[in-house]
């Protein structure tokens, strides 16, 4: 069942033609992996997506909802999760504030509650900067809240904004694993990576975009295997 | 019942209390010490000589006799200041905007309040009053000009700013700018059609012109006169409650979280489900309503007001919230407290300080001096930061 679709989305920054006409799937239970250089259109995608800015022609459809005019606030209600470039964490607010902030439209303190534990449960390091302010966390810190804020909503559909940039490999490697579970406990996954072999190596399907263009799109396996990914994004020849 | 008491932060109540005390007295001492230590210096010059021949009264003798009175009007207009200030910062917290129409906020608020006191006298209901009555008249009053007041700031956030969002910076304060002349002149019109008169009267009522006198305090052969008009009390009073109800609002609740995520971070906030427009309205709101009610409170304790009442006030409390740092709430206090104590004192000082030469009209120089000053040495202002930190 599709999640998410987007059929020939444009996108502009005044003048600048960011997106050109893409076309994305993402399935039920599915990570799906949106890979390419920097300036190629990753974030613009999902920005566009939740409607931080509006795609200027094409269809976004959300559980089959068109959601392309719909403002951001409206559209994290609708069951989609966006953490962005840079995790953008309150840096004074406190990390349980900002976790309370995700759950802004959630009235039922028990629920809050138990999804703060589940965040808990994912990054037991939250739990001990509880009254610290975001912007006293370390990078990975940072990383690990802005994605368990990400969950307090408990999205169908996560998507995340290079979450490896500027991790030591080590965290890196926590991120991506916590990532494989909550695919594996139901959530579906849209990442955004310039670091691909990385992505491909969770991800069940990719798309590679170029200067605002999709150029490929395949299995991750197949991916690893292309001779353009190898050479552009896996730094083989 | 019991749950919500039980859920009332109060360490975020008592904590602008302390403030406020801490600012007040504060300002206070040091600018009694300051004139006191300058009025010794003086008493044998010339300065002190003058005042001797004229009035038969040493300048120190004279300096301390009219100092609680000077302390007392001083906070007046520091707390309507403060009120005044922090429209001005909560908007620049949030969206990094003077709200140049703040003035004219505060003018409408002043504006209806008294007009609805003159309909009230009108209809003979303000001399019939019971003293019981003339409070609830006032605060009826009151509340209509906050409501007026917070209306019309979320109106104009709608119309002349929102519109103007993306665009750059001096473009909505342009915009700010010709809504203020745009309400100074609308105020005008709509009082020159319907009362033919541009000059409002706060209309004399209850005991709000009493004097409480707590005695005398005798110091040598002077004797200092210790008391305070009801007015003045009102005021201090009225700004003090809802000073701790913002603060409250800002602190400690869900919105007030909202509001300071949306003043850190705005795209990322409205992917937290937070309506960032929402947010937007409520802090003009909020700005609008404190704005109102230091218009109406301004009116009691100076009695006359015009369209252009707001101006001066305005811009005044424009430069307390600079002084305190604009965005932040608690500099917007502190701003407000200091600038009004200072005028009040440069006001009731400056004649005789200077013979004569500068008398109290030269006070507003000391407001904007400041302004500058803190522009050029301290542009971040006393306290820093913005309104997305706890105050
Ligand atoms: N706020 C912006 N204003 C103007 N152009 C932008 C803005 N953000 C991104 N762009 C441009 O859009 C293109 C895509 O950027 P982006 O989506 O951030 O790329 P990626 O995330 O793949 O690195 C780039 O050419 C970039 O310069
Ligand atoms: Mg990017």
């Amino acid at each position: 069942m599709s999640v998410l679709s987007l059929a020939n989305v444009h996108s502009h920054y005044g003048h600048i033609h960011a997106l050109k006409g893409i076309s994305v799937e993402v399935n039920e239970g599915e990570i799906v992996s949106l890979i390419g250089s920097n300036g190629a259109g990753k974030s613009t995608t999902l920005r566009t997506i939740s409607g931080m800015m509006h795609p200027s022609a094409g269809a976004i459809t959300l559980y089959g909802k068109d959601i392309s005019k719909m403002e951001p606030h409206a559209i994290v209600l609708a069951g989609l999760g966006h953490v962005p470039e840079g995790r953008g964490i309150f840096p004074k607010l406190t990390v349980k504030e900002n976790l309370e902030m995700g759950a802004f439209t959630v009235t039922d303190h028990r629920l809050i509650q138990e999804r703060m534990e589940y965040g808990f449960s994912l990054f037991p390091r939250l739990k001990e900067r509880l009254s610290q302010y975001g912007g006293t966390l370390s990078g990975g810190e940072q990383q690990m809240l802005a994605i368990a804020r990400g969950l307090m909503l408990d999205p169908g559909i996560l998507m995340l904004d290079e979450p490896s940039m500027g991790l030591a490999p080590v965290l890196v490697e926590l991120i991506f694993d916590i990532i494989k579970t909550l695919n594996d406990k139901g959530t579906t996954i849209l990442l955004v990576e310039q670091n691909a072999l990385m992505a491909l190596s969770i991800a069940h399907r990719g798309y590679v975009l170029q200067t605002g263009e999709i150029v490929v799109s395949d299995t991750a396996e197949n991916l690893k295997k292309n001779p353009l990914v190898q050479k552009a994004y896996l730094g083989m020849d | 019942m019991n749950r919500f008491l039980q859920s009332i932060n109060a360490r975020e109540l008592i904590r602008p209390l302390g403030q406020m005390v801490v600012f007040s007295l504060g300002s206070a001492i040091v600018l009694s010490s300051i004139v006191l230590t300058l009025a010794l210096g003086l008493d044998q010059t010339a300065v002190g000589l003058a005042l001797q021949d004229k009035y038969n009264v040493s300048l120190y003798t004279y300096t301390l006799v009219n100092l609680p009175q000077v302390v007392i009007d001083g906070l007046t207009i520091g707390f309507v200041y403060a009120a005044i200030a922090l429209g001005y910062t909560m908007v620049y917290g949030v969206l990094e905007f003077i709200n140049f129409a703040h003035s004219e906020i505060f003018a409408v608020g002043a504006f209806v309040g008294v007009e609805i006191l003159i309909a009230l006298d009108h209809s003979g209901l303000l001399r019939s009053a019971s003293l019981g009555m003339s409070y609830v008249l006032l605060t009826f009053a009151i509340i209509s000009g906050m409501v007026a007041a917070g209306a019309l700031a979320v109106t104009v956030e709608r119309v002349a700013y929102r519109p103007l969002r993306g665009a750059s910076r001096l473009v909505p304060l342009i915009s700010a700018i010709g809504v203020s002349f745009l309400l100074q002149d609308l105020i005008r019109l709509v009082e020159g059609l319907t009362t033919g008169d541009f000059n409002r009267i706060f209309p004399s009522f209850g005991n709000f012109d009493q004097r409480l006198n707590f005695g005398k305090l005798a110091l040598g052969e002077t004797t200092i006169n210790l008391g305070i008009s009801i007015k003045s009390i009102i005021v201090i009073v009225a700004a003090m409650l809802m000073l701790m109800g913002l603060n409250y609002l800002v602190n400690a609740t869900r919105i007030g979280k909202a509001i300071r995520a949306v003043a850190q971070d705005r795209p990322t906030a409205s992917l937290m489900g937070i309506n960032v427009n929402r947010i937007i309205s409520i802090t003009f709101l909020v700005g609008g309503l404190l704005g109102g009610a230091a218009g109406v409170l301004y009116a009691l304790k100076f009695t006359r007001i015009d369209p252009f009442v707001g101006f001066f006030p305005g811009l005044k409390a424009f430069a307390a919230a600079v002084l305190g740092g604009i965005g932040n709430l608690t500099g917007a206090l502190l701003g407000g407290i200091v600038l009004g104590m200072l005028e009040t004192f440069a006001g009731s000082y400056m004649g005789v300080f200077t013979m004569g030469a500068a008398g109290s009209e030269y006070k507003d120089i000391f407001a904007f001096s400041i302004l500058i000053l803190v522009l050029i040495f301290r542009p971040q202002g006393l306290m820093g930061e913005n309104v997305g930190q706890k105050a």
